[in-house]
């Protein structure tokens, strides 16, 4: 054989380990790109084994195939066209019930599919057996089992698929029914190549309609699926091929139909699963506590504690290592310059600008990486699903179903990624006051500032200022919502949870490698980027004034804008105008209010000596611990980011809502800090 | 009775759905039809819940556990 490229397409339920097992073969070299005309993301990757080119497509993760939601019809609309040549069914094998319920339509649709048994190393652990001769039999595609963390199985798959295409998913078929408890005697002897055989009224009206299509449309490959789809009035379908049918639909099968494909998965769950009620499951155990309708609250309030301790201790214990470094470079690189003896005006700009503000954001690194680790942690061991239900009564109260809370807390990490994932929200308006919250909770571009400025004012009480500032956005959150849902008032249905919570496991080392080094990359790229053109631009605005290079920096363009921001500012004590310049950069890129700072008073921010130094200066300045705090919280809240506001508006698909939003920030913002300076300062003064 | 007033580690099964359109359709998607058998995990007083159903576990809401109708499962599959 010579090369041929062989399309895959990875299909699944959500939760059944398919991302990890596509990334078991891709590794992070993965396209990411959307679904045309939607925001569902599409992944695809490519990889050569043997003599083969394979390219994988990850398909949503959908529980069914009809089409009632975007990614079954995306998966579907897919799955029907030319390109795929094998459709890899990942399931769960310790769920194996739910997941053959796909596994059964995906069959029907016609293309070759291999199934593959993932999460084999589970099923193993609780002692439970799966008859791996069996279940190929029954369902009549090759099923090989895999355990995508463990990497076992994954050249067996591949060899599969490769020999698979382009065959029939009907060479394995066994039937051996129990024919006292089956209704039909004879239905396995008239259609012994379906894995799924209905009953024969149902099978009767499949015939009709398959000969009635077929002579309307000839060129139908599968008409057998596109009959059982008729049967459920699937609409998609109905407005596709108009031929008659209403003799012979005389009402919706879809019941029958998802009865009768249940009852042939328990036939093979019974013939296939052994010790099945032996497996006395961790999860169970565990979700006593986790989701106990007491404790379950503290707990979850304790977690996320720890997870903040660890960014900030663990954080910083590393970054200190990481700024001698960053510090060393810095050095080096100025020395290099004057030896080389290049013009002051090159060596300003490179260690003035770029040097301060690029490297002032990398030794943030070890933090980020710390709560980007905990959260992939959280997500992959199960936990994350379990806070949906936790948070559920709380979230009601504001209006939200506890789903909501999800792309809430992924906003720690970033907002980007938080309101994209809003998406998994079915209702549109719940989707809406989602993606409103959900940029005051703090993402980790925040997180150098407070560092930063609690680090310099508040001396040991740094951690607590800090962690304020994660509950204080919540709260703002939690208070916006409410306003919200006072305002306006729904008539139709509450929002209503509805979520599967997966068996918990132990995270998987190379899932969270992967998740951890994407988001670090995200930062790094932003920092070699928006970062580098935003300290490159800051410098040339504080070099320069109307009078062309200008020394003192006070005559130049970033001291004329600030100025204009002062009498804005100062009821919130942040009225100098190097804080202003700062502020505005920060829409950029909320880094950019440290590198800024660090640009515009002209201090090193990477070592210990020159945070001392920066303190001194702002405390000369009048800017003291509560205006540090004022600061802070003005940060917390106000315009996330340019990325933020471009993913606000890709997501509602509204200017008005996108420019709603950014204003009512920056007035929450304003009015919280100033709140906050005024009555500090009635009783600092006082 | 409603699936809202189940009691955590009995089983039941469904007698009929009364839920809106939409929700209806993810239910069934997940199998949850009349007669499928149903096992309460876990719940609050409110009504939000976790049950077990054709061996997946699932958190719902208080408005969809007060549209779930179930009744008290065959006597023998108790444990």
């Amino acid at each position: 054989m010579g090369k041929e490229i062989i399309n895959v397409a990875f299909a699944g339920n959500p939760n059944c380990g398919k991302t990890t097992l596509f990334n078991a073969y891709t590794g992070a070299r993965l396209k990411v790109a959307n679904w045309p005309g939607v925001t569902v993301e599409k992944k695809e990757g490519a990889f050569k084994f043997h003599e083969f080119q394979y390219k994988l497509v990850d398909l949503p993760g959908i529980y069914s195939l009809t089409c009632y939601s975007t990614e079954e019809i995306l998966s579907r609309q897919y799955l029907l066209e030319d390109e795929v040549d094998v459709v890899v069914d990942v399931a769960d094998a310790s769920n194996l019930e739910r997941n053959l319920y796909l596994t059964l339509q995906l069959i029907e649709l016609g293309k070759p599919v291999v199934l593959a048994l993932n999460m084999m190393d589970i099923v193993e652990e609780r002692g439970m057996e799966l008859d791996i001769h069996r279940l190929p039999e029954m369902l009549g595609v090759p099923v090989i089992p895999v355990s995508a963390r463990k990497r076992t199985g994954l050249e067996v798959l591949m060899h599969a698929v490769a020999h698979h295409q382009g065959k029939h998913n009907n060479e394995l078929l066994e039937h051996h029914h129990d024919m006292i408890a089956a209704q039909s005697v004879h239905r396995h002897n008239h259609h012994k190549e379906f894995a799924m055989v209905y009953s024969d009224d149902i099978e009767d009206k499949i015939d009709d309609l398959e000969e009635r299509l077929l002579a309307a449309y000839p060129e139908v490959t599968n008409p057998r699926w596109h009959a059982i789809k008729m049967l459920e009035k699937d609409p998609e379908v109905m407005k596709n091929y108009s031929i008659q049918t209403d003799d012979i639909v005389d009402k919706s099968y879809e019941h029958e139909i998802i009865n009768q494909k249940y009852d042939f998965i328990e036939e093979v769950i019974d013939e296939v699963l052994m010790n099945r009620t032996k497996k006395e499951e961790n999860t169970e155990k565990i979700d006593q506590w986790m989701t106990h309708p007491v404790w379950g609250m503290p707990i979850f309030f304790g977690i996320m504690a720890l997870v903040f301790l660890l960014t900030f201790v663990v954080g910083d214990w590393i970054a200190g290592g990481f700024e001698m470094v960053i510090s060393a470079i810095s050095g080096a690189i100025y020395n290099g310059m004057m030896g080389l003896r290049l013009s002051p005006f090159l060596i300003s700009l490179v260690c003035d600008g770029i040097i301060t503000g690029v490297g002032g954001i990398l030794t943030f690194l070890p933090n980020i990486f710390m709560l980007f680790l905990a959260l992939a942690f959280l997500e992959d061991s199960g936990y994350m699903s379990r806070v949906a239900y936790v948070m559920d009564g709380l979230m009601e109260k504001m209006g939200l179903s506890g789903r909501a809370f999800i792309p809430m807390l992924l906003g720690f990490g970033c907002t980007v990624p938080a309101i994209m994932s809003a998406r998994t929200l079915e209702d549109t308006r719940d989707r809406l006051r989602t993606i409103m919250v959900t940029p005051f909770m703090s993402c980790s571009a925040r997180l150098p500032i407070y560092v930063l400025f609690s680090k310099m004012f508040f001396g040991r009480y740094a951690m607590v200022a800090a962690f304020s500032m994660y509950v204080i956005g919540l709260f703002v959150a939690i208070a916006i919502a409410l306003i919200y849902s006072r305002v306006v008032k729904r008539k139709e249905e509450k929002n209503c949870l509805l979520i599967e919570l997966p068996e918990y496991k132990t995270p998987n080392a190379r899932t969270i490698i992967i998740y951890v080094w994407e988001k670090i990359k995200d930062y790094l790229t932003k920092a070699g980027t928006t970062i580098f053109v935003g300290s490159v631009l800051l410098w040339v605005i504080m070099n320069f004034g109307p009078s062309g290079m200008v020394s003192d920096i006070s005559a130049s363009f970033a001291a004329g804008i600030g100025k204009f921001l002062v009498p804005v500012l100062a009821p919130a004590g942040l009225g100098l105008w190097q804080i202003g310049v700062a502020l505005i950069s920060g829409v950029a890129a909320k880094e950019l209010v440290v590198s800024s700072c660090s640009v515009l008073f002209a201090m090193n921010i990477n070592s210990d000596m020159g945070l001392e130094a920066f303190h001194h200066t702002l405390n000369t300045m009048g800017f003291g611990t509560l205006n540090a705090y004022a600061l802070m919280v003005f940060c917390l809240l106000y315009v996330p980011c340019m990325a933020t506001i471009a993913t606000i508006h890709k997501e509602t698909a509204s200017w008005k809502w996108t420019i709603g939003m950014v204003i009512m920030q920056i007035l929450v913002a304003w009015g919280i800090a100033v709140l906050i300076f005024q009555i500090g300062s009635m009783f600092m003064g006082g | 009775m409603t699936l809202a007033e189940g009691i955590p580690g009995t089983e039941y099964e469904i007698s009929s759905i009364e839920v809106n359109e939409k929700v209806g359709r993810r239910l069934e998607a997940l199998g949850l039809i009349y007669g499928t058998k149903i096992e309460v995990l876990n719940r609050k007083r409110n009504g939000t819940l976790i049950f077990k159903a054709r061996g997946t576990r699932l958190a719902i809401g208080k408005e969809i556990s007060n549209g779930i109708f179930i009744k008290e499962g065959p006597a023998w599959e108790k444990k």
